[in-house]
């Protein structure tokens, strides 16, 4: 017993190492899944708190340029408004679920990092505000990236700009899709891979969000194909997609919050059992 | 002894502060960051407890994750810089360093480059390989840590300028 405590004191220090490696390799390595712990995280009051607090002071330092994107924006909404094919004709009301499939829950975007190979965005709502894990996140321009985890007031999103993103995507004239992921190289271009070589498509086609997903509502876009590589194994495309969106400045954004989400999930893993 | 403890919860907060507030939105290239904070395990006193820096240097790292959604790798980062300090102060100070008083934040002599260059390559390299967390990405790794270890070593002899005791 004497040299087992012995031991034990000799060695507290490499056993205190060993201990506290032990612990972060653990939160390294599980924070690489998909889904990740939630005490590690800027969603929580104290990182939260900070963030929005150099966020109030930072935030003036680029009103110009979110003013001229809300001013863009409005003037595209305009447009749309006034140039309707028949101005006449009322929206078909759906009555069972109300006019509009999708709600809107507008965010700040209170920290952006993209310098890392996964990237995150904390956002100051919350689960108070109803946003919860797996909801997409837009702006004017295009998408943003996936909600991660939230806490009361905060939430953080897994932004395009992570290699562990992988979102449904397709070409907007031809309805070929592929999967959106990022290489982890530049902050201007994600890769569109998995489109089959029938697709006929060109340098400049635009790219939008696919059917395919419950996070995303079709056609929200994307970016424009920039370079286009054949896969010599798979003889599949790699599309380099330019982002309409610049993912380093980033203002107010929308967090959609589906409501045919649930419904779809449940009638799958009804399917999944069912076989 | 009160006084050093002092110094050294100070010095804690206030390189967090800094990290987290200025050089974390500092992006050089892009995608360089320096990371500075861990002059607090290169300046934490030589003959100082060492379980103590092992568990201050689990939390600052722990709080860096928190901030940058990182999981874990800036707390494995300086959990093993912290831990492996003394062989590093031996391989550039010599076998009798304990004996010495070894003063880090004096001027920058080659022994005490050496010393930090090699912590911050070692921070670096883990903190990296960590975040990248694939083989493919190796080229990348090592880009980036000789990019950053640079920034980052000229950062730390500025604030090691700045705050030099001004006893002569």
């Amino acid at each position: 017993m004497q040299q087992i405590f012995n031991f034990i004191y000799k060695n507290s220090n490499r056993l205190l190492f060993l201990l506290l490696l032990g612990i972060s390799l653990f939160l390294s390595i599980q924070s690489h899944s998909y889904h990740r712990s939630k005490i590690i995280s800027s969603a929580n009051f104290l990182s939260g708190g900070v963030y929005e607090r150099i966020n109030n002071v930072s935030e003036y330092l680029n009103l110009r340029t979110q003013n001229d994107a809300l001013a863009q924006e409005n003037a595209k909404l305009r447009s749309l408004l006034f140039n309707a094919k028949d101005t006449t004709a009322t929206p078909k009301l759906d009555s069972i679920k109300g006019l509009k499939p999708d709600d809107i829950i507008v965010s700040k975007v209170i920290h952006n990092t993209f310098n890392t190979h996964e990237n995150y965005i904390t956002l100051n709502t919350g689960s108070l505000q109803g946003v919860k894990p797996d909801m997409g996140v837009i702006n004017s321009l295009g998408i943003v990236g996936i909600i991660d985890n939230t806490s009361s007031n905060y939430s953080t999103v897994i932004s395009i700009l992570n290699v562990k993103s992988q979102i449904n995507a397709k070409l907007k004239k031809s309805n070929h899709f592929g999967s959106l992921t990022w290489n982890g190289k530049s902050t201007g271009f994600v890769q569109l891979t998995d489109v089959p070589r029938l697709a006929s498509i060109r340098k400049g086609d635009t790219i939008v969000t696919g059917g395919q997903s419950v996070i995303f509502p079709e056609n929200i876009n994307i970016g424009t194909i920039d370079k286009i590589e054949i896969d010599n194994q798979t003889h599949y495309y790699t599309i380099q997609v330019k982002l309409f969106n610049d993912m380093t400045n980033l203002g107010h954004v929308y967090i959609i919050k589906s409501k045919n989400r649930e419904e779809i999930i449940n009638l799958e893993k009804k399917e999944k059992k069912d076989e | 002894m009160n006084n050093a403890l002092f110094v050294n919860i100070f010095r804690f907060i206030l390189l967090l502060a800094v990290q987290i507030i200025i050089f974390n939105n500092m992006n050089f290239l892009g995608y360089i960051s320096p990371y500075p904070y861990i002059l607090f395990i290169i300046l934490y006193p030589v003959n100082g407890n060492k379980s103590g820096l092992l568990v201050a240097s689990f939390f600052l790292g722990l709080i860096m994750d928190m901030f940058s959604n990182s999981g874990g790798i800036h707390t494995t980062a300086c959990v093993i810089l912290a831990y492996y300090r003394p062989y590093l102060f031996k391989f550039s100070f010599g076998l009798s360093y304990e004996y010495q008083t070894v003063k880090l934040n004096d001027e920058v002599t080659p022994e005490r480059f050496s010393f930090i260059l090699l912590s911050v390559l070692i921070h670096h390299f883990i903190l990296f390989t960590l975040e990248a967390f694939k083989f493919s990405f190796i080229l990348d790794i090592l880009i980036r840590t000789i990019l950053s270890t640079v920034f980052t070593i000229i950062i730390c002899i500025i604030i090691i300028y700045l705050i030099k005791p001004n006893r002569r």
